[in-house]
């Protein structure tokens, strides 16, 4: 039977899955705000495609955090605690940027707007950002201390290899976002959009590759899982090459499929790489955070997986059917809340 | 400066912001759907009117609410990873719940609410603000099962130094929560009404859209009234759990340094002395105290001073008296503007029963109604720091101490600038909140659809000449 220990880390894996999966387009539409839109009425078409999502696409993030927090409370505070000051920045980032969809068209005041612009985009521009970099460091490793203390300097968060992992994120988001946008709008808008998400295909396949190779170099997650690791390295790029083709082909709903696969893929890796840890300290071996070490007892674990299965098939089934009321393109003839 | 001290106070500012939105939420999407459920079953425009002016007002304080939330679970891991630790197997379920259950409900059925108006029928689209009623009012109760574990621990064991669960029934059914959800619920649903009463009296100051506001008036007034009601006698049964469970919080709000005379007078005010443990000038109500913490004319209440010795005995050396003139006077700035609000709540109920709303001259009325838009968050507010700092020094009651609880990797320059940072964009959040209320409330909910002007480049669109 399947430990419930695994299980969780698995669920926690798929809730920042679906997280990256989903809030990850709601990042690349809020930097098309700056890189795409011409215009105010386009800049409010690309807000309001995504307007009946992005509030539930974030629960993942918070339904994530819960969930590492009720099953590894140890990850969960590890982390949470060790990356203080990128987590202030990521919830800066989020409060701005979702006060900014909100209020942005509640007042047309030239500032006003402008100000807002600014909020958008650095709140979709820094999560995946700083992100991407804590993840790196989740497999790069941390110095985690006997009491699952972790005191990282400057340095050991932000290095090459993290930033390279941080970039990657990025623009693998806004790809994400792009492709999303074909999918959501129409006309000049959306040839835009897939020209754009074209252009930086080439530069999401360098960092994908560089930041894999990196991975192969810094950290010892190949070595762990190498077999499983190389053969999802290449469903990826099978995926992304496939996913090439869909937009040039303009085939937007395919497409889209393939750059969620790309995300999927990627983070499914990094989780797997991982397994059984889930954090790797730097210091020690024995000191890495694992399912084991690091988690609730048997007991609320049993509780957490008896409330969690019975519900996510309700949570799942209507989400998915706000997808399909909205299935709509926006234009600029539709009622733009935002 | 000190660690314990700043994590407290980025705890305190952050969850007392953040509960400034929480109540609006909780109440108003709850008129809105009754506003909607009466235009669903009438057909009458103007309450379809209603459900989207006050929705309006909904929308700007719900994401407010949303983003500082998010704050709200992430700070326990960070400024409070001791504790996260230590109770992070009971304390994190309903967290975990509250997400699964509750956000994902709200936050998708909002969205389907408010972009959903020519999408769905009418019966679901209702259905879409009910289930968001419901999602935000079960986001309460699993919080406050949280809470109710740090006030009261049950339904656990403690194995390897931490505290582990051990049944769940036992921590939703904790006595706390029973009495803690209805009375912290329904002075959310008085929060919403008496916000929708005291902007619906502005606008019939000023002769605004006078029939629209009356009848907002007439539903705020209503809820206004009875959820006050349930909130006192809630807040009675909390008090006499209270009593039981955490005397000590007790006898701080009573600044009780001795035990009471036998029947106990209610203090209603004093001035405490806290260096010599004793109070002056002190003006009390017979009985009142028994009859508050056992429904009898008898029984005395325990003192500070006695219960510092038993927790002395209990718990080992250390200081269990809470900031005492704090404890005490937040409990007497909540009870205050409650029996405002019920005095405010019947006067208005009164009014609207002998159709008096609009016929005769009410300007002082409305002027109090409108000052009265403060009251539930005095109320709440001061409701929030007396549970929480009466608490203290503990943060899990008996078992963990507010110093045990912080972080020790994070270190207090990190914590003021996470201070400095939070706060001045909540101060900045706050104000921009209020300016587009009162723009909002100034146009007036026949303005509204102006807002929504569509531009477009065929200029025998359709769509324009509906706007």
């Amino acid at each position: 039977m399947l430990e419930l220990n695994v299980l969780w880390f698995i669920l926690v894996a798929v809730l920042f899955i679906g997280f990256f999966f989903l809030e990850g387009f709601d990042f690349g539409v809020g930097m098309s705000t700056k890189l795409l839109a011409k215009s105010d009425i386009e800049k409010r078409i690309l807000i309001n495609s995504i307007g009946p999502y992005w509030d539930a696409n974030e629960v993942w993030l918070i339904t994530a955090g819960g969930a590492m927090f009720a099953a590894f409370p140890h990850w969960y505070a590890t982390m949470f605690s060790g990356f203080y000051t990128p987590l202030v920045v990521v919830l800066l980032a989020l409060i701005v940027r979702a006060t900014g969809f909100e209020f942005r068209a509640k007042d047309s005041h030239p500032t006003w707007k402008k100000a807002w612009d600014v909020c958008i985009f650095l709140g979709s521009f820094l999560p995946p950002l700083l992100f991407g970099v804590v993840f790196a460091c989740f497999m790069q490793g941390l110095p985690i201390d006997q009491n699952m203390e972790l005191k990282a300097g400057f340095f050991d968060i932000v290095n090459y290899y993290t930033l390279t992992g941080g970039l990657t994120v990025l623009v693998l988001c806004l790809v994400h976002g792009l492709v999303f946008t074909t999918l959501r709008t129409v006309g000049d808008l959306q040839e835009r959009a897939r020209n754009l998400a074209q252009k930086l295909l080439p530069l999401l396949g360098i960092l994908l590759t560089l930041f894999s190779a990196l991975t192969y170099i810094k950290t010892d997650i190949f070595q762990e899982r190498g077999l499983i690791l190389s053969f999802i390295f290449s469903l990826g790029v099978i995926a992304f090459i496939v996913g090439g083709f869909f937009i040039s082909r303009k085939m937007d709903g395919w497409a889209f499929g393939m750059t969620g696969a790309v995300i999927t893929l990627s983070f499914a890796s990094i989780f797997i790489g991982l397994f059984p840890r889930v954090m790797v300290s730097s210091i020690s071996d024995a000191f890495s955070l694992t399912i084991h070490n690091a988690a609730s007892g048997h007991y609320s674990l049993k509780v957490m997986t008896i409330v969690a299965l019975t519900l996510l098939p309700f949570v799942l089934g209507y989400q998915i059917w706000s997808y399909i009321v909205f299935r709509k393109r926006i234009t600029e003839k539709s009622h733009l809340e935002y | 400066m000190d660690m314990i001290f700043l994590s407290r106070l980025q705890f305190a500012s952050t969850t007392i912001f953040h509960y400034l939105f929480v109540p609006i939420s909780i109440g108003l999407v709850f008129i809105i759907a009754i506003m909607e459920s009466f235009y669903v079953k009438t057909g009458n425009e103007e309450y379809k009117k209603m459900a989207k002016f006050w929705g309006k007002l909904f929308l700007i304080n719900f994401v407010i609410g949303i983003v500082t939330g998010i704050l709200q679970e992430f700070q326990f891991g960070m400024n409070w990873s001791n504790y996260s630790r230590f109770v992070g197997d009971v304390f994190g379920a309903p967290l975990a719940i509250e997400a699964l259950l509750a956000f994902f409900m709200e936050s998708t059925f909002i969205g389907l609410w408010i972009f959903g108006w020519d999408r769905l029928s009418k019966k679901v689209h209702l259905a879409c603000i009910w289930l968001t009623a419901f999602g935000t009012t079960m986001s309460a109760f699993w919080i406050l099962a949280a809470n109710s574990f740090m006030q009261r621990p049950v339904g656990f064991e403690i194995n390897n130094g931490r505290a582990e669960m051990n049944d769940f029934f036992a921590l939703i059914t904790n006595g706390q929560v029973l009495v803690e959800f209805p009375h912290t619920v329904f002075a959310a649903f008085a929060t919403g009404a008496f916000l929708v009463c005291g902007i619906s009296a502005i606008k019939l100051l000023g002769k605004k859209d006078v029939d629209f506001f009356k009848k907002s008036f007439q539903i705020g007034i209503t809820v206004a009234l009875t959820s006050t009601f349930l909130t006192l006698v809630a807040g009675h049964a909390q008090a006499q759990f209270l009593v039981e469970t955490q005397p000590m919080k007790m006898a701080a709000s009573e600044g009780l340094w001795d035990r009471s005379e036998n029947p106990a007078p209610w203090t209603v005010f004093a001035n405490i002395d806290v260096d010599n443990k004793q109070n002056s000038a002190e003006l009390k109500i017979p009985y009142l105290l028994s009859i508050l913490s056992y429904n009898t004319l008898d029984g005395s209440v325990k003192g500070m001073n006695e219960l510092q010795a038993e927790y002395v005995q209990k718990y080992g050396e250390g200081d269990y008296i809470p900031p005492v003139k704090t404890t005490f006077w937040s409990f007497r700035i909540m009870v205050a503007a409650g029996v405002a609000m019920i005095l405010l709540g019947i006067y208005g109920v009164f009014l609207a029963w002998k159709k008096k709303l609009v016929s005769k001259p009410n300007k002082w009325f409305y002027r109090l109604m409108v000052a009265g838009i403060s009251l539930p968050f005095i109320a709440n507010t001061s409701g929030w720091i007396m549970t929480e700092i009466g608490r203290q020094p503990w943060t899990v009651f008996g078992l963990m101490t507010t110093a045990d609880s912080i972080s020790p990797s994070v270190s207090a320059g990190q914590v003021l600038f996470s201070i400095i940072a939070f706060c001045t964009i909540y101060a900045v959040l706050g104000a921009i909140m209020v300016y587009l209320y009162v723009k909002v409330v100034k146009k007036g909910p026949y303005m509204m659809e102006k807002v929504d002007i569509k531009v477009t480049n065929d200029p025998f669109a359709k769509e324009d000449f509906h706007a």
